[in-house]
């Protein structure tokens, strides 16, 4: 099967650890991806705030040429590009009138055929749990992780075909895999303020705060996400959510494809790891 | 030679502002086969009856047509008159030219042309017409009751009380239904067992009522009239007649604690045999097989044996099928409520001090787990802050139902204003999209649960319930503020929506009457005929119909039973003689009526030669089903199906008129 990989914006830039430690593990498991050549915006953010018709052509142009290209799944490891391609997906899917402006507009032949997965999908279903588990050459036994989803990977539950919309697990469970210990606590699908970043950081520091307030009264050593922006709102945002509430919370947020390649005895310089805001070292020491 | 009256009514200026009625009489009496035709301002008075009869008789008349309102208005007016006057009803024909004509036209001349034609058209009909007799049906007068609930019982006591002897099937250990397990009602307070209990005493011993409990219908057939019921008494293990309900079997069981109880909505165990609750009526024991350890260990343990004084139990008895023959039916399964596992933000029935109403009802009850004091089932301490969510479920297209159930609103303000009352100082958090209080009394109820008991009403909708430090961590819109709010709670009740009891579609697909996409029952006409179902014969009460309180539950089963009274006041049924008959020459038996036909109507007969050999077999109309619809006229492909008084030739001939 010819596997697609839509990186998007954020792997090439903000996130670029993420892309990193993604191809390590990835090479590690001995799967390859391709990027599919020409591809664009996925219009997350914006374009479906302002023109449902770019909302649904920005994705459906690149998944057009994933499947001209004889690709048969996409990973799209930000939450907001696989929620942008699979609602693209999706609504085209249920109505023919939409489908066929979209395609004509695209001037290429699609049919709505590709699978799509995020991160974590493609990790449980693709790979799979018992391969990742046989490469892990160094548990992380004892760390203490917390596990946080945010609102795209699951949601909308019937576009999302993904997990349980108010209980996730499966990051959880790719967790344990590492032999580290999947957190328990109460704010795992909370919003993070996501965008509101840029426009109204207060609100994002009050609902991110309390977040990463919860995973540390929980007794998490470390978080883990499958998404851009909530990294950036939990990693770049932790300092000043510290300052303004006077407590200190000083957790190290890592993509999920940085604790797996920890696991499969990577170093956190290979995984750039060195890239984050929050300094992991403190935390990694206690397994490396 | 046909003769025919024609009558065409003004209907003062209904018909006679829109339409000349002078030029369609005139235009009547010129159509071949009429004798006469007149106009008269209003045929339905007492002197147009009097000139319709007279031209019937004067004029010797064959047949006789009226120009008029719809024939839902006047048809079985005018069709007494004539048989009054020896014709045969079925040759009374009305042309509807008000609702079909003035009253939606304007064109004066138009509306005529259109008048006229449509004269011209039942003239030429009932030209053709033939007599038709009305079918009478026989009638047993025994009725039967599905479902003990209070539904179900008000019906059952009312058709008993009118003389009729009733069964009433009901499928747990003891009648009661919900209202049983409810604690005070709203919005008078009155203790639901207190006014319950002496109905169920009452169905109990009526001697019109036939009680079976622990039982199940397995079979219906038949018709309004002559139903064949087959029903499943479920083997007790015990001995009826002997049993006294002391209750040393109970106490012996060595399986206590073992179940959860289902009357206590899993709040407290039972013993495997039991009672449901201290006031079953009968108060006789079952032994639930699938846990009991005489069954599960081979006959070891007999211990309820060994303590039995009488002597009534019986490991062996089998189910009875029990047959009956009744005229007429009551579908009062009743309902359920939704899972509190389907909203996963609200703990997934995980967080063990998230509770359902109902589980409230029973924490509130006197004879419930904590014998009427409040306790949370995690610690057994008693809450001072609880939440209630109103529309769980109800109200929610995406993950629940879209209909209102109902019930929530009052039951809730009743929740918080018990909880108020029994625990002094405690504060109740309401929150609801709307508050539907429209019942006498209601109101009111619902003011003073706000103003004298301190309830606070948030409009929104609650997102997510966590647990933290022992408490509910409830958050939540405000939106009448525009605030979030987060409460921290001890307890949170659940106004899970209301749905149909389980079962209710194969319930309704083995009465052969017709259910909604949720499964509830739907009513013949929704507000002219709300006790009926689509099928003759069988009627409908109480929350399998849809969500309803306790009052309108009973008056449904009331008016139920008041409909079998008046079916059983008569000696046979009679069935308007416009049904369904097959042509036994032409017809090929290919049943294909049988799949169209929506009301069973339709069997299969076999022709016989003299020797006895069945030569074919073919379809049979049961007269006592079929409603005259003409779906099997329809789908018939050798024509040998046809509604009597629409015979294709009546039609055709209708066409026809209209092409000269």
């Amino acid at each position: 099967m010819k596997l697609a990989y839509y990186p998007g914006c954020s792997l090439k830039g903000t996130s670029f650890e993420y892309e990193v430690s993604l191809l390590k593990v990835l090479e590690a498991l001995n799967i390859e991806i391709q990027e599919i050549p020409d591809w664009n915006c996925c219009g997350a953010s914006a374009a479906h705030n302002l023109n449902h018709n770019l909302s649904v052509a920005l994705p459906a142009r690149n998944l057009a040429i994933a499947e001209n290209s004889g690709f048969e799944e996409v990973l799209a490891p930000c939450a907001a590009c696989s929620s942008r391609l699979k609602t693209a997906k999706y609504e085209m899917a249920g109505d023919d009138i939409l489908k066929k402006r979209i395609t004509d507009s695209l001037e290429m032949p699609y049919n709505n055929s590709l699978n799509i997965s995020n991160m974590l999908e493609f990790l449980l279903n693709i790979a799979g749990k018992e391969k990742i588990k046989s490469l892990v050459k160094k548990p992380l036994s004892g760390l203490k992780v917390a596990s946080y989803y945010g609102c795209l990977l699951v949601r909308p539950p019937k576009v999302m075909q993904f997990d349980d919309a108010e209980k996730p697990v499966s990051m959880d469970e790719l967790v344990a895999l590492t032999d580290a210990v999947p957190v328990d606590y109460s704010y795992k699908t909370e919003c993070c303020g996501a965008i509101n970043s840029l426009s109204k950081p207060d609100v994002v520091m009050a609902l991110t705060g309390k977040i990463l307030y919860d995973m540390k009264e929980h007794g998490a050593d470390l978080v883990v996400v499958a998404c851009p922006l909530c990294h950036s709102n939990l990693d770049v945002r932790q300092r000043e959510i510290e300052r303004k509430y006077a407590e200190k919370i000083g957790l190290p947020v890592l993509f999920i494809t940085e604790l797996l390649g920890l696991s499969f005895g990577f170093s956190p310089k290979e995984l750039a790891i060195d890239g984050h805001m929050v300094n992991a070292d403190k935390v990694l020491e206690k397994i490396l | 030679m046909a003769r025919i009256g024609v009558f065409v009514c003004w209907c003062g200026s209904n018909i006679a502002g829109t339409v000349d009625v002078k030029r369609v009489a005139e235009e009547a009496a010129k159509i071949p086969g009429v004798v006469e035709a007149i106009d008269y301002k209003y045929m339905c008075s007492d002197p147009g009856q009097n000139a319709f009869r007279n031209m019937i008789k004067d004029k010797n008349l064959t047949g006789v047509v009226l120009a008029a309102c719809s024939p839902h208005m006047h048809e079985n007016t005018f069709r007494k008159a004539a048989i009054k006057e020896g014709l045969n009803p079925y040759f009374v024909e009305i042309a509807n030219i008000r609702e079909q004509v003035s009253w939606v036209h304007e064109d004066k001349e138009k509306a005529t042309e259109k008048a006229i034609d449509l004269l011209k058209m039942m003239v030429e009909k009932v030209k053709r017409n033939k007599p038709i007799e009305d079918v009478r049906v026989p009638l047993t007068k025994k009725a039967l009751v599905i479902g003990g609930g209070i539904s179900g019982i008000q019906a059952a006591l009312d058709i008993a009380n009118g003389g009729v002897e009733v069964i009433l099937v009901e499928k747990e250990p003891s009648i009661g239904g919900k209202m049983i397990q409810l604690d005070e009602t709203f919005p008078t307070l009155d203790c639901s067992s207190c006014i319950m209990t002496p109905k169920m005493v009452e169905a109990y011993q009526h001697p019109n009522i036939k009680l079976y409990t622990y039982s199940e219908l397995e079979d219906v057939s038949g018709y309004i009239g002559n139903f064949n019921v087959k029903i499943r008494k479920k083997a007790r293990s015990i001995v009826e007649k002997d049993c006294t309900g002391c209750g040393d079997c109970w106490n012996a069981c060595p399986m206590h604690k073992n179940v959860k109880s289902e009357f206590n909505v899993n709040l407290s165990e039972r013993t495997a045999i039991y009672v449901p609750f201290p006031q079953a009526v009968p108060l006789i024991p079952v032994i639930d097989r699938s846990v009991c350890l005489h069954y599960k260990k081979g006959g070891k343990c007999q211990k309820c044996y060994d303590a039995c004084g009488p002597k009534c139990i019986n490991f062996d008895l089998q189910d009875e099928i029990i047959e009956e023959k009744v005229g007429a039916i009551v579908a009062a399964t009743g309902y359920d409520l939704m899972e509190n596992s389907l909203y996963g933000e609200y703990g997934y029935g995980q967080f063990k001090d998230v509770v359902s109403g109902l589980q409230f009802e029973r924490l509130l009850s006197a004879s419930g787990p904590t014998e009427g004091v409040i306790k949370r089932p995690s610690d057994g301490k008693t809450p001072e802050t609880i939440v209630f969510i109103q529309c769980v479920g109800s109200r929610d297209p995406e993950k629940g139902v879209p209909y209102c159930s109902k019930v929530c609103c009052m039951y809730t303000a009743k929740h918080a204003k018990l909880f108020a009352h029994k625990v002094h100082g405690s504060q109740s958090y309401v929150f609801y999209i709307d508050i539907r209080a429209t019942s006498k009394g209601y109101e009111e109820f619902v003011r003073s649960t706000m103003e004298n008991d301190g309830a606070i009403y948030l409009r929104g909708r609650v997102s997510k319930i966590y647990e933290n430090g022992g408490k509910l961590i409830v958050k939540g819109a405000d939106t009448l503020s525009g605030n979030q709010v987060e409460i921290a709670a001890d307890m949170v009740v659940l106004a899970t929506g209301v749905i149909p009891k389980k079962g209710s579609d194969k319930m309704a697909q083995m009465l052969g009457i017709s259910y909604d996409k949720y499964g509830f029952y739907t009513e013949s006409h929704p507000k002219l005929r709300p006790a009926e179902s689509s099928t003759a014969g069988i009627y409908l009460a109480g929350m399998a119909q849809g969500p309803r309180d306790i009052p309108e539950s009973v008056v449904s089963g009331s008016a139920a039973a008041s409909k079998i009274l008046g079916l059983f006041s008569k000696s046979e049924y009679e069935v308007e003689g416009t049904i369904a008959s097959v042509n036994k020459t032409t017809c090929v038996g290919c049943f294909y009526c049988q799949r169209v036909c929506a009301y069973s109507a339709i069997s299969k007969e076999e022709v016989k030669d003299r020797s006895g050999n069945v030569l074919k077999v073919v379809a049979n109309v049961n007269s006592g089903l079929c409603t005259g619809c003409g779906a099997c006229v329809n789908a018939c492909f050798s024509k040998s199906i046809d509604v009597r008084g629409f015979m294709d030739e009546q039609i055709f001939a209708e066409i026809k008129s209209l092409a000269v």
